[in-house]
């Protein structure tokens, strides 16, 4: 078990800054998520940890010891790869004992270690096959498996779900949460997918162009995203943005006039006047009524999942808003509703994207904004 | 209808026949040179095409020349060492040339390729004084390392083609668990190049065995020629007169090997044998 410390990490490739003054400290048995969209530095970070490729700049500590010219074994890593990368010639056992075989150690700790390890990955059954004998899951498990055999101090896995289907996604999801708890190391996940992120995550790292974003518990950076960034990249669907004007209204935050919705006020902190901000609401914070003639919006789509249903609404400029509702639903296509919301729950970003702080101690505020239901 | 069918079963005669014609004119000579090696000397000028009393005297005769039997032991040393040479330093060459980046890869593997160009003649005088210089002459040493040279530019080339083809990440892989460039090469990637290196190690095999300038250039004495060789001098009783039978067994002899190294290895030449490493 053990703890991981980045202190400013730089990568570059050739001229190229893949990875930017990247601090981060990794507490012992912790389960940390890398997430991003593609090209972000998700996996060069986690290979940075891992030791496949050398850090330019800045220092990789693990339990206090500097890493950076240790070898991945040296590290006491082991790495789950995305395309699993098991050895196409070698058994099951094969795969799982070579990284023992290559430490020398003796046979019956070796045989042991085996079998320990395909019991709690339930794979008892099958050491004898090769790779190509075995399902996508399987497979999945092998390459864990070989990862866990040499017991390391931290686990690495590289968007270890993307080869597979949704359903056993689902299922291998939870396996490797399960684990996580049994074995109690500090584990390191790479994924693109935010709801990866969301569900296995003690903490989240969101990762944009090779810098960290913002870190924290899913339920902080869903709740109290740092940017607009991050609000667009967690939360499934995403967050609605609005084009708005705002000016500081006191002690009581700002007051932001948005088209459609009317004038309101929001308990955010705003250093100047007349900044053009956008607004920010999860599609759940969105409560939509029927309208009655041409006021609100159109209904563009109605979604029905069963247990919710998607509204999508047309905005005179720029993308439709999503909003959630309860199924069944009243609406459809081509009807008309208004909205309003929770002014405590939606978010403001200035021009650079950075949130507006929340005014603390919500129950002070003077009056709820106006135009809220709630 | 009908004139659809017999077009089609005229196609499929006419490409019976075609293969037939190719297999004849493939193994008519070696079939021709067998039959003749089963013939007494008396009946050697008669043409037949069916062997109709089997008569070994010719290979008794081959077989009980010292000559011919060092020259098969010279052979067999030569080609397995040149395998061995080759498919060493091929392998560990295109292990460079495939997985590790550095400045003038491509430069070399051009230069590789550049080297396997020149023609024998032109390289003979100067690589007969270089054998002079290292003392290889009349050796099967001077023999290995010529053939050698020859021998390691499509070696090199083909394997590295292989090698780039494995998946980076099962490399990494075996970084991850430890192992070290060596390891990994004879550990995880040499049972995955099998096929491509029993194919390079055969066509090396194939033109050692057969190589017949150098060989006549660099050996002086009985006991150091190869087969091609040693049956070019094969030398009946008078100069003016060729003793085809036990020209022709000897022939058969060293055709054999060759045919049993190609049955055997052609299973192995299967490619495939990655399937299982990466998704599915």
């Amino acid at each position: 078990m053990a703890s991981v410390t980045l202190e400013n990490v730089n990568k570059r490739f050739g001229t190229t800054r893949v990875i930017e003054d990247v601090s981060l400290e990794i507490g012992d048995g912790e389960f940390v998520v890398f997430v991003g969209p593609s090209g972000c530095g998700k996996s060069t970070l986690l290979r940075l940890i891992a030791g496949l490729e050398s850090i330019t700049h800045g220092d990789l500590m693990i339990d206090d010891q500097r890493v950076n010219n240790l070898t991945p074994p040296e590290r006491g890593i082991g790495m789950v790869f995305q395309s699993y990368a098991l050895y196409p010639h070698m058994t099951v056992h094969d795969n799982i004992a070579f990284g023992l075989k290559l430490a020398k150690s003796d046979k019956q700790t070796m045989e042991e270690r085996v079998s320990q390890t395909a019991k709690i990955l339930q794979l008892d059954n099958l050491l004898d096959r090769l790779p190509k004998a075995l399902s996508g899951g399987q497979r999945q498990r092998v390459a864990i498996g070989r990862a866990m055999a040499r017991e390391p101090k931290i686990l690495l896995f590289d968007e270890p779900l993307s080869n597979l289907d949704a359903s056993l996604r689902v299922q291998t999801r939870n396996e490797i949460a399960h684990l996580h708890e049994r074995l109690g190391s500090t584990m390191i996940y790479v994924t693109h997918d935010q709801v990866e992120a969301m569900t296995l995550a003690d903490r989240i790292v969101v990762l944009n162009e090779g810098h960290v974003e913002q870190v924290g518990s899913p339920r902080a950076l869903y709740e109290q995203p740092a940017s607009r960034f991050v609000a667009g990249f967690i939360g499934s669907p995403r967050m609605n943005f609005l084009s708005v004007t705002g000016r500081t209204a006191g002690e009581a935050g700002c007051q932001i006039s948005i088209p459609g919705l009317g004038d309101q006020v929001l308990p955010r902190r705003m250093e100047n006047d007349d900044e053009s901000l956008t607004l920010g609401v999860r599609p759940e914070h969105l409560i939509p009524a029927a309208a009655t003639g041409e006021s609100g919006f159109k209904i563009l789509n109605v979604e029905y999942l069963g247990s919710e249903a998607y509204l999508y609404l047309q905005v005179p400029d720029g993308e439709a808003l999503v909003c959630r509702t309860e199924a069944p639903c009243p609406f459809t296509r081509g009807g008309r509703v208004t909205l309003t919301f929770d002014a405590h729950r939606a978010h403001l970003f200035d021009r650079d994207g950075h949130a507006l702080p929340m005014i603390a101690a919500p129950d002070t505020q003077p009056a709820p904004a106006q135009a809220t239901t709630s | 209808m009908t004139l659809r069918r017999l077009q089609a079963i005229l196609l499929k005669i006419g490409f019976w026949l075609l293969v037939g014609v190719l297999m004849l004119y493939a193994i008519f000579p070696f079939y021709y040179a067998v039959v003749t090696s089963l013939k007494p000397s008396s009946e050697l000028f008669e043409v037949s095409y069916w062997v109709d009393s089997v008569d070994l005297s010719n290979y008794a005769a081959v077989l009980s020349q010292p000559a011919f039997l060092a020259a098969i032991r010279n052979s067999v040393v030569v080609a397995i060492s040149v395998v061995a040479i080759a498919l060493l330093l091929g392998l560990t060459a295109a292990w460079a040339l495939g997985r590790v980046r550095f400045r003038g890869r491509t430069t070399v593997m051009i230069l590789v390729l550049g080297v396997s160009m020149f023609p024998q003649v032109a390289v003979l005088s100067g690589l007969f004084e270089v054998i002079r210089t290292l003392d290889l002459y009349n050796s099967p040493g001077g023999l290995i390392l010529s053939y050698t040279i020859f021998t390691l530019p499509f070696t090199v080339w083909i394997l590295t083609t292989f090698m780039r083809q494995l998946p980076d990440e099962l490399e990494e892989a075996a970084i991850v668990d430890g192992a070290s460039p060596w390891v990994t090469l004879t550990k995880v990637f040499m049972p995955l190049l099998w096929p491509a290196m029993a194919t390079t190690g055969l066509l090396a095999f194939i033109a050692a065995w057969n190589e017949f300038l150098f060989a006549l250039t660099f050996t002086l004495t009985d006991s150091e020629r190869t087969v091609p060789v040693a049956i070019a001098l094969i030398s009946g009783g008078s100069q003016y007169e060729l003793p085809w039978g036990p020209i022709m067994a000897a022939s058969v002899i060293v055709t054999v090997p060759l045919v049993i190294l190609v049955v055997i290895f052609q299973r192995r030449i299967v490619s495939g044998l990655t399937a299982g490493a990466v998704k599915g």
